[in-house]
């Protein structure tokens, strides 16, 4: 069979799934070769804004590497721009001189930014956002810091500000409209936008006219109508995008704003096709990822000679990929008579939701701050679901429907199979669980790595996670869903986010509005609903000491004999002969058998009568010492070495800065026990990197590090990274302790919250300013509550009647010791 | 005078016992745990659990069933997290273990156990 000629000018995202398309159903049909302007690869445009602000590498979003290309016997020209076309003789030319002959081409050229011929608009250091060229230029020139304007507060120029922040620069953006992004999201949505932008240091000037550009040599900066200027080292100008229709236009083809194509992605001539944004169909033009993958595959199969549906112009869902801002939006959200609107705000969490009705079908969404469930609407705005039966809990998301909670997992396989679950990649349900069955896929890694579902800006990691449960049953182990215990199906996390969203404050107002299966839960879920309840209502739920084990019940350690240990905190490790006396003087008198030093810098009092608790508590209350908390899921030590005071080698004030964050933590209860140490210098005399938090003092400043154990696993620290300050250190280990107690599984180390929510979200989480106060403040809030030392409580007669014997008129049987 | 047969002792009133919490009880022969439910239902137990670790130790072994945790007619020991039911003493689990019971009644506001224990006149 003689081999058809394919020629296909430009290599992006489009073509790419084209050719992916049709490589899979015909692999033999086509010589192909493509020229791309570009003088690289094929890679993931919507993944340079991660690239632009230093999280993502060039290799990173690559799609197909140089192997691709020959693996597929694909010839392909990088850096040549086709310069011509002769349609009667069926060829192309490029700059460089090759022509090529074709029986079928395909366009790809995509679009080119939109410049505003404003004054001064080709001065050096003016440019665009399209494409890796861009990025480089900005990163050269945010090497040397200074300031940058931004022209445009949409998708693009939001992204690249928040970049070019990140890369060190002053940045302003100047957005004509009076909100950002108007045309994703509405007034409410752009102002938490604009909100949490400028709080993290983004200058936003809205309703800005910019009148020219200024400079003499290069960009020295921006005039605006009102007369304001800006001083600028660069410019970006991304106010938009036109489809790249010239060579088309020049070979005769029809064009409009872009190139004209059918269904089918035919243009005016039947042997040339249009794909991606350089075309237009029923006067729409498109720049999102989706609709591009959709024409990609109908030109894939049209090239293949299988039967396509033809394209139809599809609703839209955007995200905006600036690192901690969640938002999300798809369809039409403007106010209008016939339409409805049912609206969620959580002011303090920063979160809003809007869902635009008509007639019962949801026409828009607009999310900010929890976007989790954008695909469920999106697929609802798609399907026109009628709505009215779920009508009151439909904000809340697929997790609520049916009027209790059903399992999550089933909302998600009650997705249609064309629901895209991947934004980013363009993937769909059914993409992921072709992949999953065919090639055996029985991980998140598996998935990412033969869909790229998930790979990008990791999202949707929890849908993919919940479709490999579904497709996997009980072999899917890592990250399956465990319910809390027997009494229940639902996982922690979903307990948790029920207690907060359906403000339930009490144990049995869990059991009730949950719906447990048993009437008051078993020694496995008291304890974690109880430490729920306390993290999540620290100044109204009361604590239920009978639902805590029994060493967080009396406060002390019960040892194998039926006595108790009694550890008093030391901060820091640091004692005196006060403190020493009085302890020497509490084991003579109580007889106490065993007095032993901890790992943890304090000494242990072991064998005490339960009896006489009260007793020994208030002998060391006397001489100021407080619980230890030995026994609590909680804050435990801080341990430290001696630091710049005495040692030779301290480079920060170590001790001092341990005890000062015991004073700020003791008292808060957690999912688990909470280790800390601060090492004076990288010699780590405190073994700080084996601990929950640790900090490792150096010359600049402090490396915090978490998620170690010393335990039955043992597991050197992550390091989070170094900061300047001690005020810095207080205010990141309060955010970080507050973020794990409102997110950790109860009963599980910091470490194991890690493996569960990744590294790179609570890294990315902790440097985001905004959400770190915030979970600081919380945390301090908590603590109002909790620091009150529970030894001095009892002392003063809190639950006195547990510790003392009551009598009985019988002789010869007596209560002697109350069990609490 | 003493004889030795089943007889009912006054022990306290209900409210001295918390909800789903407990109380210890020494009799001169034993250390019984008693237990409130959350319906206000008594029962008495011995107070240890019946697992033994059985290795070799200085130290007497006590893990007094009266420090667990109450769930329903169920208490979970605190050392071995085996669960006993209240009324019957058995263990719920795959190993057939048992806690003695001991008869409970509430008589004019007292509650009384059942014990085989000699009254001795005043």
């Amino acid at each position: 069979m003689n081999k058809q000629k394919l020629v296909v000018i430009g290599n992006g995202m489009a073509p790419g799934k084209a050719l992916e398309t049709l490589l899979e159903l015909a692999p033999d049909a086509y010589d192909i070769t493509i020229f791309n302007a570009e003088p690289r690869v094929n890679y993931n445009r919507i993944m340079l804004s991660p690239v632009l602000s230093g999280e993502s590498t060039f290799e990173d979003i690559i799609i197909h590497g140089d192997g691709w290309y020959i693996e597929n016997g694909i010839t392909l020209y990088k850096g040549h721009k086709v310069t011509e076309i002769d349609r009667d003789a069926k060829t192309v030319t490029s700059e460089g001189g090759i022509t090529a002959q074709y029986d079928k081409l395909l366009f790809a050229t995509g679009s080119n930014p939109f410049i505003i011929p404003l004054p001064g608009h080709n001065l050096p250091g003016v440019l665009a956002y399209r494409d890796l060229d861009d990025v480089d230029a900005m990163l050269i020139a945010a090497r040397s810091g200074g300031k940058a304007v931004v022209i445009g507060g949409g998708l693009l120029g939001l992204e690249a500000a928040a970049g070019l922040q990140m890369q060190g620069m002053e940045v302003t953006v100047l957005h004509l409209m009076p909100t950002l992004m108007e045309r994703q999201l509405d007034e409410s949505a752009g102002y938490l936008l604009e909100k949490t932008l400028t709080e993290r240091g983004l200058k936003i000037i809205t309703k800005a006219n910019s009148k020219e550009i200024l400079g003499d040599k290069k960009v020295e900066g921006v005039r605006l109508e009102d007369g304001t200027e800006l001083e600028a080292d660069i410019v970006i100008m991304a106010v938009g995008i036109r489809p790249n229709k010239s060579l088309a236009e020049e070979s005769g083809l029809e064009v409009n704003r872009g190139i004209l194509v059918d269904a089918k992605m035919q243009t005016s001539d039947p042997d040339i096709y249009a794909v991606g944004e350089c075309i237009e169909f029923e006067s729409n033009c498109y720049g999102l990822v989706a609709p591009l993958y959709d024409q990609a595959k109908i030109v894939g199969k049209e090239l293949a000679q299988h039967d396509t549906e033809g394209f139809i112009h599809p609703e839209t869902a955007t995200k905006l990929k600036v690192t901690g801002v969640n938002l999300y939006s798809a369809g039409d959200f403007a106010e209008g008579e016939d339409r409805e609107d049912i609206i969620l705000r959580d002011a303090t969490q920063g979160i809003y939701k809007r869902l635009v009705l008509k007639d019962n079908v949801i026409i828009g969404v607009v999310l900010y701050g929890d976007t989790e469930d954008g695909p469920w609407f999106f697929q609802h705005i798609k399907d026109r679901t009628d709505i009215t039966d779920m009508r009151e809990t439909l904000i809340f998301g697929p997790a609520y429907q049916g009027g209790a909670a059903v399992d999550p997992l089933q909302a998600v396989a009650a997705l249609p199979d064309d629901t895209e679950i991947c934004g980013c990649n363009g993937v769909s349900k059914c993409d992921i669980i072709n992949a999953i069955d065919e090639k055996n896929l029985s991980n998140l890694d598996d998935v990412r790595a033969h869909t790229k579902a998930s790979a990008s800006c990791g999202t949707c990691t929890g849908l993919v996670e919940k479709l490999l449960a579904i497709q996997l049953g009980d072999d899917f182990k890592p990250n399956a869903i465990k319910p809390v215990c027997g009494c229940t199906d639902k996982g922690h996390d979903e307990v948790r986010r029920l207690i907060l969203s359906k403000d339930l404050k009490s144990i049995p107002a869990v059991f009730q509005e949950l719906e447990w299966e048993t009437p008051g839960g078993c020694a496995k879920c008291r304890p974690a609903i109880n430490y729920y309840l306390v993290c999540a209502w620290p100044d109204e739920y009361v604590d239920d000491g009978y639902s805590r084990f029994i060493n967080e019940r009396v406060h002390a350690n019960i040892q194998k004999d039926g006595t108790y240990s009694v550890v008093p905190r030391v901060w820091g490790g640091v004692t005196s002969s006060r403190e020493l006396r009085a302890i020497a003087d509490v084991v003579d008198k109580f007889d106490i058998p065993t007095v032993k030093y901890t790992g943890g810098q304090r000494i242990d009092l072991l064998g005490v009568k339960k009896e006489d608790l009260p007793r020994v508590w208030s002998d060391l209350n006397d001489a100021g010492m407080v619980s230890g908390h030995a026994y609590a899921k909680g804050l435990r030590t801080v341990k430290t070495c001696v630091g710049t005071d005495w040692c030779r080698f301290g480079t920060q004030d170590s001790t001092g800065l341990g005890i000062k964050l015991e004073k700020m933590l003791w008292g808060a209860w957690a999912p688990h026990k909470l280790k800390l140490a601060v090492s004076g210098c990288p010699r780590n005399c405190a073994e700080a990197t084996c601990k929950d938090i640790g900090v490792v003092c150096v010359d600049s400043g402090y490396e915090l590090h978490f998620a170690g154990a010393a335990g039955l696993h043992i597991k050197g620290t992550e390091k989070l990274y170094t900061l300047e300050t001690e005020d810095e250190v207080m205010e990141h280990v309060a955010a970080l302790t507050q973020m794990y107690r409102e997110q950790g599984h109860y009963l599980d180390r910091i470490y194991k919250w890690v493996d569960k929510v990744g590294l790179d979200y609570i890294r990315e989480t902790m440097l985001d300013d905004i959400q770190r106060k915030a979970y600081a403040e919380s945390f301090h809030f908590s603590q109002k509550f909790y620091q009150v030392d529970p030894w001095k409580e009892r002392v003063e007669g809190k639950e006195a009647h547990h510790f003392t014997p009551i009598e009985i008129v019988q002789p010869k049987a007596e209560v002697l010791e109350p069990a609490e | 005078m003493s004889k030795t047969a089943l007889n009912w002792f006054d022990v306290c009133a209900p409210e001295d016992i918390p909800f789903q919490g407990s109380r210890v009880l020494r009799t001169p022969q034993t250390v019984i745990a008693l237990f409130k439910t959350t319906d206000g239902e008594i029962f008495a137990l011995d107070d240890e659990c019946s697992f033994k670790t059985r290795k070799f130790s200085m130290r007497p072994e006590i893990c007094p069933l009266s420090q667990g945790i109450v769930h329903g007619k169920l208490v979970t020991c605190p050392v071995h997290n085996e669960t006993f039911s209240l009324e019957t003493g058995e263990s719920i689990g795959e190993d057939d273990e048992r806690v003695r019971t001991y008869p409970t009644r509430l008589v004019a506001g007292t509650i009384q156990i059942q014990l085989a224990l000699a009254v001795e006149a005043a």
